[in-house]
């Protein structure tokens, strides 16, 4: 049989946000693959250079809907270190409480999102349901279930009160009785063992040449979390163990996510056991002195980078944003190479992909792709004209 | 001339037609209110599957440019009427079906087997490369479950001594204990009928996230209402089927119930036929619910390794139940 070119995507019910994945396959078996990202550009970068900087923290919370408090956070953590002010210490075990969270609600998505790829509706509902949980949790908290604007440049914006820590503390442990029992899913189910076992192979080698990161490194056998190799907010006073596997297939990225939400509600019994007491935030001036600073930051997907340069004003000089996403599209075409057809999109949600997220920039080789510039009017037209012509 | 009436009464009407299509119905709200309720959601109302029915039939009806447009177009009614045609040769209300000859049993498999074929050809013949998969999977399929099925089926025809539904059904009803002979080939063939109609675990052929719609992905309006109405019936059949043959203990001789001087048996039996179908579809959703969905890999690799081979382990009880218990040589 020849080889036949197969796109996937942009529109495909495998991914959920447009993408595509060109496949080049020889009968059942895939030979080549070809990622195409960013059709989902939305600037925000750009826009983040025309607003000062309070509104960019509602700006940044929205670049994903899923991990939105890790955006503010690694954000705020930026423009703190170029105005090096010291963020109470509440307000650091807040931040972290909230993250942990987040973790949790965005393991479980994915879960649920994997059982739909393999086509295991069961796995969906049971998993979305059990989120539901965390999301109620988080609104408890903040009073949002996405987007929770916890943060500010100094601080948080809401304290917890001694009320709640009960009911946070009872959804923590139905959250630990469900990721116990998904736990004994994942290792017992066999036909879930079948579709994943020995599937979207990445050895360790390979994962630390291309730079991968979060759950999907840690899959292969790579002992690497900023949480703890380079602590922010509170982790530094945390105890938890950074999960691996050496399965390196999307077995063990399952593994790693469903174990990540143990150790997630590890931490967050320890937060609100011994919450310190104190100031929620620091104040904060509106004009940032000229700098520039990296902020790393252990988002669920992996590590969040951003860079912020300031320039005296209350506007930033440039806001540069690179989502784990990203960092993983590398080994994601290495992982296709020889997987059936039937695994494809199962592998390319085991990196967890935010495909909107990662739409940082549009490249374009001028000297391969001819480059040619059209007018809306002129567009429009000759879209006209081609609907006549049908 | 009463015989001719009668004859199209039963063809249209009961067991006819009108009988299989809201039965069939029926069957996919449960099936659906099942899956939905093993998986905490509430699930369709009773008369959601009609409402789709009727919905696709006024939708617009779109055929690919690059289509084979006659194959493409009367595949699904050839599936339909494929589907729902042996309904005649099954016994319902009793032991006896309304049509019955030597053999009938190979030719009900042999016809259940051709809405799968039309399957192919629409996704053959649609012209899209999506189709096109699902149409290569869905053959390759069709010859690993259908071994299995047919042994499952013939082991309750060696032990009845016939060929004929209505006499394995009429062996079964004298004969109940011997339905627990067939347990193995019950749970074969029901696998075997949840891969004949595409359902998780064996929903390769139109695996959403993998190839969208599958073989069905081009069809549209009354082809796709035509084409899942078939899907129901094909589950009504293969369920009437097996509860004919491997369910066929729970049969009452005619004159077990008078009612004021009338034999309401034929009555009963039917009721039974209500649950033993019923129940059949229950296992199939339930099933639906457990799994994910395997690789054709898999798939074939299962039919063969371990469906196969229980099925010619049925066959093999099957034979020694007739020649070693009942001494028949």
């Amino acid at each position: 049989m020849p080889k036949v070119r197969i796109p996937v995507g942009p529109q495909h019910p495998a991914f959920k946000e447009p993408m595509r994945v060109d496949l080049t396959v020889d009968g059942e078996l895939v030979v080549e693959a070809d990622v195409i990202i960013s059709y989902t550009h939305r600037g925000i970068e750009k826009a983040a250079e025309t607003r000062s900087y309070v509104k960019d923290l509602y700006l940044v919370e929205r670049v994903c809907g899923i991990c939105s408090h890790s955006h503010t956070t690694c954000f705020c953590q930026a423009v703190e270190e170029i105005l090096d002010i010291e963020v109470p210490p509440r307000a650091l075990y807040l931040r972290s409480l909230v993250g942990e969270l987040e973790r949790i609600q965005s393991h479980l998505l994915w879960v649920g999102v994997a059982g739909h790829e393999l086509g295991w509706d069961t796995l969906l509902m049971y998993s979305w349901r059990d989120r539901e949980r965390v999301m109620d949790m988080l609104e408890l908290i903040s009073g949002n279930r996405m987007n929770y604007a916890m943060n500010t440049i100094g601080g948080v914006r809401r304290d917890i009160e001694e009320e709640q820590l009960h009911d946070l503390k009872n959804g923590l442990s139905f959250l630990k009785e469900r990721a116990n029992y998904y736990i004994h899913l994942f290792t017992e189910e066999e036909s879930f063992l079948k579709r994943t076992k020995g599937v979207g192979y990445l050895p360790t080698t390979l994962a630390k040449r291309l730079c991968a990161v979060g759950p999907t490194v840690r899959a292969s056998n790579v002992k690497m979390d900023v949480r703890a190799d380079d602590p922010y907010a509170a982790y530094a006073e945390l105890e938890f163990d950074v999960i691996t596997t050496n399965t390196c297939d999307v077995w063990g990225r399952t593994y790693v996510k469903i174990m990540e939400i143990l150790q997630s509600i590890r931490i967050c019994n320890q937060i609100l056991d011994d919450l310190p007491a104190g100031e929620l935030r620091v104040k904060a001036p509106v004009k940032i002195p000229e700098g520039e600073a990296v902020s790393r930051y252990e988002a669920p997907r992996g590590e969040l980078i951003y860079y912020v340069k300031s320039n005296g004003t209350d506007k930033p000089e440039r806001v540069k944003i690179r989502t784990p996403t990203l960092a993983n599209w590398l080994v994601t075409v290495e992982m296709l190479k020889g997987v059936y057809i039937a695994d494809v999109p199962i592998v390319v949600d085991a990196i967890d992909p935010c495909i909107a997220c990662c739409a940082r920039m549009l490249s374009c080789n001028a000297t391969t792709t001819p480059v040619t510039s059209v007018d809306l009017t002129a567009l429009r037209q000759s879209r006209r004209n081609e609907q006549v012509m049908e | 001339m009463i015989d001719a009436v009668l004859a199209v009464f039963y063809l249209l009407v009961f067991p006819g037609f009108v009988f299989l299509g809201v039965y069939a119905l029926l069957c996919e709200w449960i099936d659906r209110k099942a899956y939905a309720r093993m998986q905490h959601r509430i699930g369709p109302p009773w008369f959601q599957p009609l409402a789709d029915l009727i919905k696709l039939l006024a939708k617009e009806d779109v055929i690919p440019k690059n289509a084979e447009r006659s194959l493409f177009q009367y595949a699904p009614p050839v599936a339909l009427a494929a589907a729902a045609a042996p309904i005649i040769n099954i016994p319902i209300w009793g032991t006896q079906a309304l049509y019955s000859f030597q053999g009938d049993l190979l030719v009900i498999l042999y016809m259940l087997s051709i809405p799968t074929l039309a399957l192919f050809i629409i996704g053959w013949a649609s012209g899209s490369i999506y189709p096109l998969v699902g149409s290569m999977r869905a053959v390759t399929m069709l010859f690993s479950y259908e071994v299995p099925m047919i042994l499952a089926c013939l082991s309750a025809g060696i032990l009845s001594g016939s060929w004929s539904t209505s006499d394995i059904t009429a062996h079964m009803a004298t004969h109940p204990l011997e339905m627990l002979v067939l347990i193995p080939g019950f749970v074969v063939a029901l696998f075997a009928l949840q891969a004949k109609l595409e359902r998780t675990p064996f929903d390769i052929p139109h695996a959403e996230t993998e190839i969208v719609g599958g073989t069905l992905t081009e069809c549209s309006g009354k082809k796709l209402a035509v084409m899942r109405l078939t899907g129901d019936i094909l589950m009504l059949v293969g369920a009437t089927l097996f509860a004919a043959i491997f369910l066929g203990g729970f049969v009452l001789q005619n004159g077990s119930f008078i009612f004021s001087g009338y034999d309401v048996t034929p009555l009963t039996n039917f009721g039974f036929y209500l649950i033993k179908t019923l129940l059949i579809v229950f296992i199939l959703a339930t099933i639906k619910t457990l799994f994910a969905r395997l690789r054709i890999d898999q798939m074939v690799n299962f039919s063969w390794k371990y469906l196969a081979l229980a099925g010619v382990f049925q066959l093999f009880i099957a034979l020694g139940f007739v020649s070693g218990v009942k001494g028949v040589a």
